[in-house]
């Protein structure tokens, strides 16, 4: 890790404690004991979310039992756009600090949100059925959506393609900074546009269009997959750490020898 | 038109997924702390 940052206009260590954590060592000592709770609690949250979603929340008046899609439809979506901001913001850390850290996270965060984009289309599509007749239509919602599936295809595809890894970290930051453009789009689409899909039920500021039977289940389930989301990449970003070490041990055993 | 297949196909994809991906980084984890513990006893 670069621990010499320019503030101030001199070099020096930053001391922070956002860089003192971004060191994979001292992050795999921290993350490794807590890893069993966070998947404890993720699969508790989903299980619970998705069982309360698929037997027992009620049907709609209007859609019938087809809602029911909405309990991973939803939670997906929304991991998949989180995922995407996370990714990001490493993208960002990396390219200015150059943090090890943030690369590896940024690698390990594409192949999980690409899954979770896939579920948010496959489940929106097998709603889109039989509530508008289609499987697909270009609608801004579902095509921005789309976009996005198709740019963490692109990351993880980049990050791969260079035959020194640095410049594909480089080359994939870049790539999700310039879609994060994506983001807001996605999220306003509803309103920007005349879309056949449906506008924003939940709101922070107030105004839900969902009754309460309707979104406990929900934001259960997006909780449980909030949690599922950070307990995959921070396994698989401890890994990762686990595995370059690995390497490096190897490597020095084999240069003594 | 029965909504049963359209709703089992979304849980369905959805479990498929979680318990794939969950099952594939558990195993990956285990085998790097694995690895690592058996070349860091060597060294």
């Amino acid at each position: 890790m670069n621990e010499n940052v320019l503030i101030n206009g001199r070099i020096g260590k930053t001391g922070s404690w956002f860089h003192r954590y971004a060191n994979p060592g001292r992050f795999l000592k921290l993350v490794k004991p807590a890893l069993p709770w966070l998947a404890a609690f993720s699969i508790l949250l989903t299980v619970t979310g998705i069982v309360w979603g698929y037997f027992f929340a009620p049907a709609d008046w209007e859609q019938g039992d087809a809602v029911r899609i909405m309990y991973v439809h939803v939670p997906a979506a929304w991991v998949a756009m989180a995922g995407y901001a996370a990714l990001a913001v490493c993208s960002f850390f990396s390219i200015i600090w150059r943090h090890p850290l943030a690369d590896l996270a940024a690698e390990e965060i594409g192949p999980v949100g690409a899954g979770f984009t896939a579920v948010c289309l496959v489940s929106g599509s097998l709603w889109g059925k039989p509530m508008w007749g289609a499987y697909w239509v270009w609608d801004a919602r579902l095509t921005s959506v789309l976009v996005l599936f198709f740019l963490y295809l692109g990351h993880i595809a980049l990050i791969r393609a260079f035959d020194n890894p640095a410049h594909g970290h480089r080359a994939g930051a870049i790539l999700a900074l310039v879609g994060a453009i994506n983001l807001p789009i996605i999220v306003f689409s509803v309103q920007w546009w005349n879309t056949l899909h449906q506008g924003n039920t939940i709101s922070i500021t107030g105004g839900s269009k969902i009754y309460v039977t309707m979104l406990y289940p929900l934001l259960i389930a997006s909780l449980g997959f909030y949690l599922c989301f950070i307990t995959l990449v921070c396994a698989r970003v401890c890994a990762a750490i686990m595995e370059r070490r690995t390497r490096g041990l190897l490597l020095a055993a084999a240069e003594r020898s | 038109m029965s909504l049963a297949p359209f709703i089992d196909g979304a849980y369905g994809v959805t479990v498929l997924f979680l318990l794939g991906i969950g099952v594939s980084t558990f195993l990956r984890y285990r085998r790097a702390e694995k690895r690592l513990k058996a070349v860091d006893a060597r060294a």
